[in-house]
């Protein structure tokens, strides 16, 4: 077993285990946590698959970020100590059902799919590369949806500053 | 390398991962647990992107920037869930999705 297939297996293991951990946990804190896990696992895949400036935006905007604005409203909005009451057993089966049978369907697909993989190349992408990309407006350039988004981040701002602020005592 | 690791490898764990944030997203009752099942449902996705680019596209970098405009979506999103969380919870403070249902009926 090469170290690639090693660290491939090690990196999806964590996943899986953290994601059914995330979404099993009763205690919200925790659960939180083992999402960090899971992302921070994904960001080893990225680096994995030789994408590094990808795998750094996944730790800094998703595991720096995200996680962090969660944990903040967990502390805002519950009590550490406080567990969930369990699932009750009948929706647990009938979820269960139906997301094992989505699972297999897709797998089973998958599986059978035949993809015309091309040998991959080792290179990675390098700055100059994804900049020039995100900026141009020709073949294989990315202006459009980048201005886009930074007016989508621009009204998620507004909106959530104002959804959030504090209404006037009458 | 990495052509020792088939494609469909990273296929079946975001399958499975992604299955797992619908079983969270359906079984959940706080909102903050469920959004952080649709977070680990958009992160299956962008598995899925960046290894379908690398390994059917190699010369091209479509899945590598859809996976950081997702990425970017998924920073909006939260933020204006996480508001939207923080404002209900100070009309009834509580976040349960089964006990906020004053615009249900």
């Amino acid at each position: 077993m090469s170290i690639h297939e090693l660290m491939f297996y090690l990196f999806s293991g964590m996943i899986l285990l953290f994601s059914v951990l995330t979404v099993t946990s009763r205690r919200i804190l925790r659960a939180a946590t083992y999402l960090l896990f899971v992302l921070i696992s994904t960001a080893g895949i990225y680096f994995m698959l030789n994408y590094q400036f990808l795998a750094a935006v996944q730790l800094t905007l998703y595991a720096g970020g995200i996680v962090v604005l969660i944990i903040f409203s967990i502390l805002l909005t519950s009590h550490i100590t406080h567990k969930f009451e369990p699932i009750g057993i009948k929706k647990m089966v009938f979820t269960i059902v139906a997301v094992a049978a989505g699972a297999i369907l897709t797998i089973t697909t998958v599986l059978n799919y035949g993809f015309n993989t091309v040998v991959a190349s080792s290179q990675n992408p390098d700055m100059q590369l994804i900049g020039g990309s995100l900026l141009g407006y020709g073949r294989d350039g990315y202006a459009l949806p980048f201005e886009v988004i930074s007016v989508l981040l621009l009204a998620a701002i507004f909106g959530s500053i104002v959804i959030a602020k504090k209404e006037k005592s009458k | 390398m990495l052509s020792q690791i088939p494609l469909s490898y990273f296929l079946v764990v975001s399958t499975l991962m992604f299955f797992i944030g619908i079983y969270g997203f359906l079984t959940r009752k706080n909102l903050i647990t469920i959004l952080m099942a649709i977070e680990l449902i958009l992160n299956s996705v962008n598995i899925n992107f960046v290894a379908f680019n690398r390994y059917l596209y190699p010369d091209q970098l479509q899945g590598h920037f859809f996976s950081l405009f997702i990425i970017a979506v998924a920073a909006a999103e939260a933020a204006v869930a996480i508001a939207i969380i923080i404002s209900v919870y100070r009309q009834y403070f509580n976040i349960d999705v089964e006990r906020v249902d004053t615009m249900k009926y």
